[in-house]
């Protein structure tokens, strides 16, 4: 029990928990409750999804060929790697290597903005036709600009392919929002690692992160074989 | 009585700190249930004006009181107003936040800040939804329907949806929050099944908060996406289902009624088994009801939508899961009824209270079997019965449920008593009022008036001022106990540890509660409701 | 109760395990199992998914309520969309006749 050691109740123990290990179980409770109400934010995406490629598969194949599977597999492998070293973040942690941890958390804010930057790329290639007057060839944003041509359809299956494409924009969209929310805190946690305030005793907060950036890892693990590759064959 | 002067404790949650900072920054969960009780009530306030602008228009048939498009704009400020800002929060973040850390013998909830954090997030989400309301208003119909509120309609649709979208989060904190807290914090002793109701119902009601309110949260944010950045979810023109849009609001918006009456069964399994000096019949019964309401309820949500467009075979579907969701409503019923029976019923206001939740429920609850059946609902869907069958459920049941909490636990939660003759003729004046309101409507609905429309034939005339006249009796039965109740702050009796004589951890403490809640963690060891002998701190008689 | 720890080894090991069903991913992608097509590009992200939840989220090593609230969640994510596709699925389907 840690509040023995020094004579009093560790420092990062609040006064409503009777000690340390019920404060522990109740924040991981806390975030997994908390993935559990995010399974069911973007599950109303999916289900969407879900109702619109029944009825649409052709729109949805076609537009699922435009999109680069290489870029997607790329971005893929760097979101896997960014929970590697965040796994590895809260390994350090749970043996209190402090600088360790700060290394691993960095190096998981590279790689997740590795991937945003791939994004950036990616999105632009869709809206940059949209912008400014004349013809919007290859605009893929929703709306009056978009351009089916460049899918190579046309007709209902053009109009069709925009409910893809705003699936598509929605829901990387939502799962990039994740990211931009959470690098900024990975990186608060990442200084508390290096000035020393975590301890094996204490580390919940990156164990808690640790959950979140995997959750949104796994989101992505769904996001490329729907988005990226349909009927690819 | 006992025979001498009751007097408020020295130091208790309320003297704890002064000023602004020590309210508005505080984290303790008693001060947190009363800072949106302060919230709450005024948006009761916003949403019954808003009830009264329609009442008013609908005293005559030709809808000359207001223009149709004022008065698209008075309904839908009502619903949005009372479901989202009044009957979610209601219990749960006033009652519940008191008392849920007392009732399990904890010091305070899981997440003290984040506990604060939601109620911010409300007031936000209330502040922004407001100015839509407002400033130019919001026709839609609370249910936001597709795709009017997407592509035609005129009004402030993107910043009402930013703004419930942000509310939504409180709810879904709120019920984290509890989770957590039952779940880990119950004192030692403290079973499951030696908790009181009222927190089985809040747990029941959390887990509908977490699974159900995020769908809805993303239906929100597709609704704006499509009406701002023209993207394509719901709009016919381009292959889109505007039927979609209601399976994914229904989705949550039928398991947010479960939100709004659950917490309210809970406090009827509270008071009643007070108020009739015996143990509650069939607990493990109740409270396993309510996880069965939670869970079913997430079955039967396209029962609002059986003539939009819908599968016929699929509308079957949902309509037998719909009579599989009144049972354990009907199991709670016959349990409390049983408890009365042989009871030693003593007639407080909150007990009246009770009774009336009880007759009226039935009624709501019946009525919504008539709905659920296919058949029937293609003559009386959209119609002045449905708006009869859900006002009886939120109002005669929800809302009745609250000011029978309100009144049991007001002794606990501020050391005094109010007048009990204001307590008993404003209960008589709401019972009164609320069914010469709502029966008449039942009866508009059944004889094809619709609703939500602006006017309505001349042979209905009656009827409808019938009911204009209920709401006037019902507004003061409301506004009587607002007065009373702050009344008593001031100027009541000292109530003592426990006026009532209640089980329960929470009457084990001072009223006002300490702002700890515990000097020391009490040790459970007995049931629930044993009312064989006289509970701790009761008043000797 | 102190927590368990997960070797490096065993998080190494994952990692390989995902990047090796990433590309499986795509493999199966490229081949055209008819039906079956959506059923198996779920089956290897389930997979991965799962993996990532028992090991990186140490949930294999959680206690019993953590499984209970995954397994809620995504309970409740089928639920959602399965009876959400019996109204689309059944839309085409005829009517009984009258009369």
């Amino acid at each position: 029990m840690s509040e023995v050691a020094a004579g009093g109740p560790h420092e990062a123990l609040q006064h409503h928990f009777a000690d340390l290990e019920q404060q522990r179980t109740a924040s991981s409770l806390g975030m997994w409750v908390f993935i559990a109400q995010e399974v069911l934010f973007f599950g109303g995406l999916f289900a969407t999804y879900a109702v619109y490629r029944m009825q649409y598969p052709e729109a949805f194949s076609a537009g699922s060929h435009h999109l680069s599977w290489r870029v997607g597999f790329f971005n893929t492998l760097v979101l896997i790697g960014s929970s590697l070293t965040m796994a590895m973040g809260v390994y350090w942690a749970g043996l209190g290597k402090g600088r360790k941890v700060a290394g691993y958390l960095l190096a998981t804010i590279l790689l997740g903005s590795v991937f945003l930057g791939v994004k950036y790329f990616e999105y632009g290639e869709k809206i940059r036709p949209c912008l400014g007057g004349g013809t919007h060839a290859g605009c893929l944003l929703p709306g009056a600009s978009f351009d089916p041509s460049v899918l190579h359809v046309t007709g209902a299956t053009g109009d069709h392919a925009q409910i893809f494409f705003s699936l598509y924009f929605a829901m990387t969209g939502l799962h990039a929002l994740h990211m931009i929310i959470g690098i900024p805190i990975i990186a608060v946690i990442a200084r508390m690692a290096v000035r020393g305030r975590f301890s094996p005793e204490y580390y919940t907060p990156v164990e808690l992160v640790g959950l979140y950036w995997h959750f949104v890892d796994i989101i992505w693990i769904f996001l490329f074989p729907l988005l990226y590759l349909i009927g690819a064959h | 009585m006992t025979t001498q002067a009751l007097a408020l404790p020295k130091e208790h949650y309320l003297n704890a700190g002064y000023g602004w900072r020590s309210w508005l920054l505080t984290t303790d969960h008693k001060r947190i249930g009363l800072l949106y009780l302060v919230s709450i009530t005024l948006m009761f306030a916003l949403g019954s004006f808003y009830a009264a602008l329609v009442r008013w228009n609908l005293l005559v048939p030709d809808g000359s009181h207001m223009s149709a498009e004022a008065y698209n704009k008075a309904f839908t400020a009502h619903g949005v107003i009372m479901v989202f800002f009044f009957l979610i929060p209601s219990i749960p973040a006033t009652l519940g936040n008191f008392l849920i850390p007392l009732m399990i013998g904890a010091r305070d909830l899981a997440f003290p800040r984040i506990n604060l954090l939601s109620w911010y997030i409300y007031v936000i989400g209330a502040a922004l939804t407001l100015y839509a309301l407002l400033a130019g208003g919001l026709d839609t119909g609370w249910t936001f329907y597709t795709p009017y509120s997407t592509v035609f309609a005129q009004s402030n649709v993107a910043l009402a949806a930013v703004g419930i979208f942000i509310t939504g989060f409180s709810s879904i904190l709120t019920g984290l929050n509890f989770i957590v807290t039952i779940h880990t914090m119950r004192a030692p002793g403290m079973t499951w099944f030696r908790m009181p109701l009222f927190v089985w119902a809040h747990y029941a009601t959390s887990l509908i908060q977490i699974l159900g309110t995020p769908v809805v949260a993303i239906t929100i944010l597709l609704v704006a996406l499509e009406r701002l950045f023209h993207f394509g979810f719901f709009d016919p023109s381009r292959g889109g289902d505007p039927i979609l849009f209601q399976h994914l609001f229904w989705f949550y918006s039928h398991p947010a009624v479960y939100i709004m009456i659950l917490p309210s069964m809970g406090v009827i399994s509270e008071v009643v088994t007070c108020f009739s000096r015996k143990r509650i019949f069939g607990y493990s019964f109740i409270a396993m009801s309510s996880l069965a309401i939670a869970v079913i309820g997430f079955l039967v949500w396209a029962h609002h939508m059986y003539v939009s467009g819908m599968a016929v075979y699929s509308a079957l579907v949902f309509s037998a899961l719909t009579y599989l969701v009144a049972v354990p409503s009907a199991i709670k019923t016959f349990n409390w009824t049983a408890t009365l029976f042989r009871g030693s019923v003593q007639w407080d206001t909150p007990m009246i209270y009770v009774f009336c939740f009880i007759g009226l429920f039935l009624i709501g609850g019946l009525t919504g079997l008539f709905l659920g059946n296919l058949g029937i609902d293609v003559h009386v869907t959209d119609t002045y019965f449905v708006v009869a069958h859900f006002h009886y459920i939120m109002v005669g049941g929800a809302i009745m449920g609250y000011l029978g909490g309100l009144h049991f636990w007001w002794p606990k939660i501020t050391g005094r008593m109010y007048v009990e003759g204001w307590g008993k003729l404003s209960s008589l004046l709401v019972f009164v009022g609320f069914n010469l309101t709502f029966f008449p409507q039942f009866v508009l609905g059944y004889l094809g008036m619709p609703r939500r429309y602006h006017v309505y034939p001349e042979e209905f005339q009656v009827l409808n001022v019938l009911s204009t006249a209920g709401a006037t009796i019902l507004g003061f039965g409301y506004v009587f106990p607002f007065s009373y109740l702050f009344h008593s702050m001031f100027r009541g009796e000292p109530a003592g540890d426990n006026p009532w004589g209640a089980t329960g951890l929470e009457w084990t403490t001072t009223s006002p509660p300490p702002a700890h809640n515990f000097d020391t963690t009490p040790v459970v060891t007995e049931e629930a409701y044993d009312y064989s002998r006289p509970p701790k701190g009761a008043p000797v008689v | 109760m102190s927590q368990h720890h997960v070797s490096r080894r065993v998080y190494l090991a994952v990692f390989v395990a995902l990047c090796v069903l990433t590309v499986a991913t795509v493999e199966v992608a490229g081949h055209d199992f008819g039906r079956l097509n959506l059923v198996v590009a779920l089956g290897v992200a389930i997979t991965k998914a799962t993996l990532v939840v028992l090991y990186f989220m140490h949930a294999r090593y959680s206690p019993k309520l953590t499984g209970l609230v995954i397994g809620a969640s995504v309970a409740f994510f089928f639920i959602l969309v399965f009876l959400l596709l019996t109204d689309y699925v059944s839309r085409p389907w005829p009517l009984v006749a009258t009369g």
